[in-house]
This record gives structure tokens, C-alpha cells and sequence, in this order.
């Protein structure tokens, strides 16, 4: 499926998606709940075919926390970046696509570990580098460990 | 005897006494006093520990892969005595800290130092294991030194420090072991930071 294509069949099941212009992939910013439901129809449908998810990052933006996902399809070979802003710093949320994507699951919880996001329904939703009894998530920008860091 | 080995510097076979860099810093290690007479026995048992230096198998980033290098062919280190890699650390001499310890890896080092048999010796390798290098500032899990966790002999700077690096450090490990009984031990870092 070619690009223009892909970006019309976005905007179709999400007309709330705002593209993103001049970046390497085709990326879309999702509002979290309607996320979930674009993955689906995009990784069952048999024209997009989105079957490998090759990156899960966790972003913190100074106000937002974001979620970023890319997908592409082994088929034929085109990619799409989703991006999820959650705005609510304290009890951020997004659901989980580990159920449709195994390599979802240690990501997801690599970014609950390092930004304290987490995976709705997601099954182990626990730490996965640090410590169980680790206070605080590390990569936040207002992160602060007075004993361990030093400040430049 | 003792009189001998400082007049005339503490030497190797692997490298001229005058091509090191630096000869004078190695003598001030020697403990004032310790004129204990040394016996030929004793010599010959530390020239026999420096001439052969088991290290461990134990690498934790880049500086790893250099220190791979140093001893496939081209480098070679086992000309110096530096001789297999040992897999258990029952059978290791020296243990290479060859990259970054982050929080986590600390006790596994301190473990694996423990369970090697005396003497034993520890080579900081790489500005990681120095000083916690390009992680000193504004990290949260990378221990600043490997020294705050088991005693180190010698320090290589470099990141990841050449083949040649390696390979002085090493040497400079094996005068220190001819001094075995003549040099403190080093001590652990009990600094903050």
C-alpha cells in the first residue's frame, strides 16, 4: 500500500490523528484510547498487513509523557510511527499491545520501569532492570536522587 | 638483597627496565622501613607469579572487546605470561575490570573477586572502571570506580584504552607482584563518590 493510501486509511478510522510532517516514517500522534483499536485494524487488515513492531520507546516530553510506536509490515515492507501523549504525569495509562505483538511485552515494561507508564491489561506489569523496591522512575525529568546523581 | 632490587629498579622480562615511562612513582609505593630481607625463595616465587598472570574471563563493555583484541594474535599477550583466559575464578589470577559497573553488577564483581584464591589482583581497565568515566555525571545506577568496590592495583585510563594500554598495565602489574612483600595493599575507596 502506498504512503498517501496509509495516511488516508489513519484518518479514516481516527479523524482525530494529527499527522506529522517532514520525519523519516509516516507518524501519526493517537489519542490514547482510540490507540488499541487503530493497531488492531491495522495488523488484521489484509491490505496493511502491520505484523513486526521493531521499536516501543517511552518519551518524556517536560509536560507530556509519550509512548512511541513503530510498526512495519514484513509483507510489504512499509512502516508507520504512532506517538500516544498522556498528559496526567501522575497515573499515566495506555493499553497494552503485548497480546498482539510478543516483543511488546519486555518493551512495555521497560518503559513502565524507566517513566512509570502503565500497560492496561498488560498481565506482568512489573520492573524489569531495577530493583522491585526502587523509589521513583529514573529517566523522568524531575527525577531526583540526591545520594546517587551528580549534578554537572 | 633489598638494596639490590631498588638500586636496580624492579625489572621484568617483558619490557627494559628504561622503556618505561615512569620508574620513580613504582619506588615510592615501596613501604618505608620495609627492609624485611627478602629470601631467594620468596624471589623466586614472585618471579614466578609474574611471569604467569591467569585473568578472568570478565568483561562488561566496549573495553572487552579490546581486550579481545590484546590477546588474539596480532597483540598477543600471552608472550607476556598473560597466558588463558580462566573461566572460574578459583583459577584466575588477575581479574581485568574490563567496562562499566552499573549498580546492579557490583555484587556479582564482588563475588567473583571473593571467590578467587590469594594472591589475587585487579586491574581497572578503561575509564569506567576508573572513575565511572562518560557515567560520573548525572547517572543514577553507574558506580563511579570500581575501586569503591574491590581494591584495584593498577588503573589503565583510555576509552576504551589500545592494546598497548592493556598490555603496559599488565606490566606494571607484574612489577607490582615483584614487590609483592615490599608494596601495601591497595585499599578500597571509601569516599562518596
Amino acid at each position: 500500500m502506498d504512503i498517501e493510501k496509509l495516511k488516508e486509511r489513519v484518518i479514516t478510522l481516527v479523524p482525530e490523528a494529527q499527522l506529522e510532517d517532514n520525519k523519516q516514517f509516516v507518524s501519526f500522534v493517537i489519542p490514547s484510547d482510540k490507540f488499541r483499536l487503530v493497531v488492531e485494524n491495522l495488523k488484521s487488515s489484509e491490505d496493511t498487513a502491520f505484523d513486526y513492531l521493531f521499536c516501543l520507546t517511552g518519551v518524556d516530553m517536560g509536560k507530556d509523557l509519550m509512548v512511541v510506536y513503530h510498526l512495519s509490515s514484513t509483507k510489504y515492507g512499509h512502516e508507520i510511527v504512532f506517538k500516544v501523549k498522556l498528559s496526567d504525569r501522575e497515573n499515566p495509562s495506555v493499553d497494552t499491545i503485548s497480546d498482539l505483538y510478543r516483543a511488546a511485552d519486555f518493551y512495555e515494561r521497560e518503559v513502565y520501569d524507566l517513566l512509570g507508564i502503565k500497560f492496561n491489561n498488560h498481565g506482568d506489569m512489573r520492573r524489569i532492570f531495577l530493583d522491585e523496591n526502587w523509589k521513583g522512575y529514573p529517566l523522568r525529568k524531575d527525577y531526583i536522587d540526591e545520594i546517587n546523581i551528580v549534578e554537572l | 638483597m633489598e638494596e639490590r632490587s631498588i638500586e636496580m629498579g624492579v625489572k621484568i622480562k617483558s619490557m627494559k627496565y628504561d622503556e618505561f615511562r615512569d620508574n620513580e612513582t613504582l619506588e615510592t609505593f615501596i613501604k618505608p622501613g620495609g627492609g624485611i630481607l627478602l629470601s631467594t625463595l620468596d624471589d623466586i616465587i614472585d618471579w614466578g607469579r609474574s611471569n604467569s598472570v591467569w585473568p578472568l574471563t570478565f568483561a562488561t563493555s566496549c573495553c572487552g572487546i579490546e581486550m579481545m583484541a590484546t590477546g588474539a594474535s596480532r597483540h598477543d599477550f600471552a608472550r607476556f605470561g598473560i597466558e588463558v583466559y580462566r573461566a572460574s575464578p578459583r583459577q584466575a589470577d588477575v581479574i581485568v575490570v574490563a567496562g562499566t559497573i552499573v549498580n546492579k553488577m557490583a555484587p556479582v564483581l564482588k563475588r567473583l573477586y571473593d571467590q578467587m584464591s590469594e594472591p589475587k589482583f585487579v586491574i581497572a581497565m578503561g575509564a569506567c572502571a576508573v572513575s565511572g568515566g562518560p557515567f560520573y555525571y548525572n547517572c543514577y545506577h553507574v558506580i563511579r570506580g570500581v575501586d569503591h568496590v574491590i581494591p584495584v592495583d593498577v588503573y589503565i585510563p583510555g576509552c576504551p584504552p589500545r592494546p598497548e594500554a592493556l598490555l603496559y598495565g599488565v606490566m606494571q602489574l607484574q612489577r607490582k607482584i615483584k614487590l609483592n612483600k615490599m608494596v601495601d595493599a591497595p585499599k578500597i575507596n571509601k569516599s562518596n563518590r
